[in-house]
């Protein structure tokens, strides 16, 4: 009983360290931001104390609704991609045997090694108007004028697709992987086709890894404002640009505004997530 | 007898060697049927490939005389009961029971007849709501055979359904199963790697070793009547003597063994001839001894060792410098001997199969 007690106390200690440094860097920075979205903009530079709803009036204005709501558009459409996409390579990539099993993990992880900068100045070259994808095309002789690829919605999608897809890949591997195939096998023995067995256990028997990939992606893909420079040319708005838009423009208590908003429906989206799959051992969050 | 299942030929590889070389199997409506065998002997990939969860290499699987071999597994009107149950985690009782018939889009009304009569088949009414995690081994058992069952399949395949489960309850489940199979009327085919189950359980046993059937036979058979030194050995306990046959008279032999000259028959299968090495299989039951020559033999041992366990008195008697049988007697006729006695030995030769050597090691 001793030693018990002493090893939870040691372990308490452990972590200690995560707790100083979350509410040092995590919750002080988030209650100094919240404190800072209820403040009105100085004159010229900074912020005076005189407390306000206004910045999220403000918020409430069809200007800022459509920029929020563009947003939520593009992380929905991207989420969903990824899952088409990511869903299924999990499952192959788990059904590998181990030594191609490795080499899939290794391509996807190796261009993590490559800033992501640098990763989407990549595609605006293949996707420029004299860029690899257009001239290919075009000596295939599929058309006859370089096709607009470079700043358009499409672009975006892409890019984001491809920046935030391993995050949808790596959870659905790990529950494919865990599942217990017999289960599956069962299902066949008892008259299921394999596409109603997959439907039926195979995805509610992965859902948890299928849910963390969700939130994964749907979160950063509200935030990932450089994508939208990059690739979209900055032609429409988007709720993470539009936060560094604020903040050059020095109006800081609007910038927090718009960063809880985010963070409130970011919160939610957790929510769900915990209620409906997060329950059990797959739970990330 | 028409057989409602037949194996053709049935060979496996995975490309690490054989699994199974051409087996030959028919099975007759009604049977309850044992594949036993050791771990890696292609008792698990037989019945794979006849519920359709595997492909064989080369060979043909027979329903009721139509090919089958390439169907899949949710078309053949055979249902398994796998090895770790196989349940599904996610659904209730209820939800398990029902998913094939779900599947056949059986109406609702019948769905829910049918799960309740399959619960109490296996007496868990009741049970319906449970998550599968809430249920102990012995009743997963259960429910992963009504499961099975409630589909009415021609053929019930069991793959080590007992493996899991302690001592006792196995020996219930043993009972219950042997109930089920006669209520139920439907053919079993049994895996274990047990041979004390196999032979409480079924009406047929087959042997399997190394990917090949063995012997095939009634428990009576296989155990009475080995073939091999290895179904001998693997089936029950039996003093092995290993030998040179001298003389050879249609299936009556005549076998050296150290110098000592004792006579046998030669298993139905073989025959043997002079110089041939064999080994008589003898059960420790069939050994007699007494102050008289026992079965016509003028053979004679001293005994050497006697211990008395559970109604059983089991003795070691060293007939020369070499050989020493194990007997087994539940008589006090044969108690009354001390350690040292010499006593005659003898046991019927009809009952003791010679079978062949077998010069690779076991």
């Amino acid at each position: 009983m001793e030693t018990k007690q002493q090893d939870i106390r040691f372990s308490r200690l452990l972590k200690l360290p995560m707790y100083l440094w979350s509410i040092a860097f995590v919750f002080v920075s988030l209650l100094y931001v919240l404190g800072l979205s209820f403040l009105t903009r100085g004159e010229m530079v900074g912020v005076t104390n005189e407390i306000t709803f206004g910045n999220y009036l403000r918020l409430a204005s069809p200007q800022y609704l459509n920029v929020l709501l563009k947003s939520l558009r593009l992380a929905a459409l991207t989420t969903a991609l990824c899952i088409l996409i990511g869903y299924p390579f999990g499952y192959l990539m788990a059904r590998l045997n181990p030594m191609a099993r490795s080499i899939i993990m290794l391509l996807i992880i190796v261009p993590f090694w490559t800033n992501a900068l640098i990763r989407i100045y990549g595609w605006r070259i293949l996707l420029m108007g004299n860029g690899p994808v257009n001239s290919v095309l075009m000596q295939l002789g599929i058309i006859k004028e370089p096709l607009k690829l470079l700043y358009t919605d499409g672009a975006v999608l892409l890019g984001m697709v491809y920046a935030l897809i391993p995050f949808m890949i790596l959870p659905t591997f790990t529950t494919v992987d865990k599942l217990d195939f017999s289960v599956v096998e069962a299902a066949r023995d008892l008259g299921a086709s394999p596409l109603y067995a997959f439907f039926t256990i195979t995805v509610p028997l992965t859902l948890a890894g299928l849910m963390a990939g969700c939130v994964l992606v749907f979160i950063p893909s509200m935030g990932l404002f450089f994508l939208n420079d990059l690739l979209g040319g900055s032609k429409s708005v988007l709720a993470g640009g539009l936060i560094q838009q604020l903040i050059n423009s020095r109006d800081l208590p609007m910038a927090a505004a718009l960063s809880v908003l985010l963070l409130t429906v970011t919160g939610a989206v957790i929510a769900v997530y915990r209620r409906v799959g997060g329950s059990d051992g797959m739970s990330m969050f | 007898m028409e057989p409602i299942l037949r194996l053709k030929g049935l060979c496996k590889d995975f490309g690490e060697g054989p699994i199974l070389q051409n087996i030959d199997l028919d099975v007759y409506p009604g049977e309850f049927l044992t594949l036993l065998g050791p771990s890696g002997c292609g008792k698990t990939t037989t019945l794979r490939i006849i519920a359709g969860l595997e492909q064989p290499t080369s060979g043909h699987v027979e329903l009721e005389g139509v090919d089958v071999t390439n169907i899949p597994p949710e078309k053949r009107q055979v249902n398994t009961v796998f090895q770790n149950y196989a349940l599904f985690p996610h659904m209730n009782v209820f939800q398990n029971i029902a998913y094939g018939l779900r599947v056949m889009k059986v109406s609702k009304q019948e769905q829910r007849e049918r799960v309740q009569a399959a619960l109490a088949l296996v007496r868990l009414s009741g049970f319906e709501k449970r998550m599968p995690s809430q249920l102990s081994g012995g009743q997963k058992q259960r429910i992963a055979i009504a499961r099975a069952v409630v589909l009415q399949p021609k053929i019930l395949l069991l793959d080590e359904p007992l493996g899991a489960l302690d001592l006792k309850l196995r020996q219930e489940m043993q009972k219950e199963l042997k109930q089920l199979q006669r209520k139920l009327g439907i053919t079993f085919i049994y895996i274990t790697h047990d041979q004390e189950e196999a032979l409480n359980m079924s009406s047929r046993i087959v042997i399997m070793r190394n990917g090949k059937i063995e012997q095939m036979g009634t428990p009576e058979e296989i155990y009475e009547h080995p073939r091999t030194l290895f179904c001998a050995d693997f089936i029950g306990q039996s003093n092995l003597i290993h030998g040179v046959v001298t003389e050879q008279n249609g299936a009556d032999l005549k076998l050296n063994v150290s110098g000592l000259e004792l006579s046998a028959c030669a298993a139905s299968n073989w025959q043997p001839a002079k110089g041939d090495r064999a080994v008589l299989c003898l059960r420790p039951q069939r050994v007699r001894y007494g102050s008289q020559p026992q079965h016509g033999m003028n053979l004679k041992g001293v005994i050497e060792n006697k211990e008395y366990t559970g109604g059983m008195q089991h003795t070691q008697i060293r007939l020369n410098d070499s050989v020493v049988l194990n007997a087994v007697s539940q008589t006090a006729e044969m108690d009354k001997y001390s350690v040292g006695t010499e006593v005659y030995v003898g046991w019927s030769a009809a009952h003791s199969p010679i079978v062949p050597d077998e010069l690779e090691d076991m």
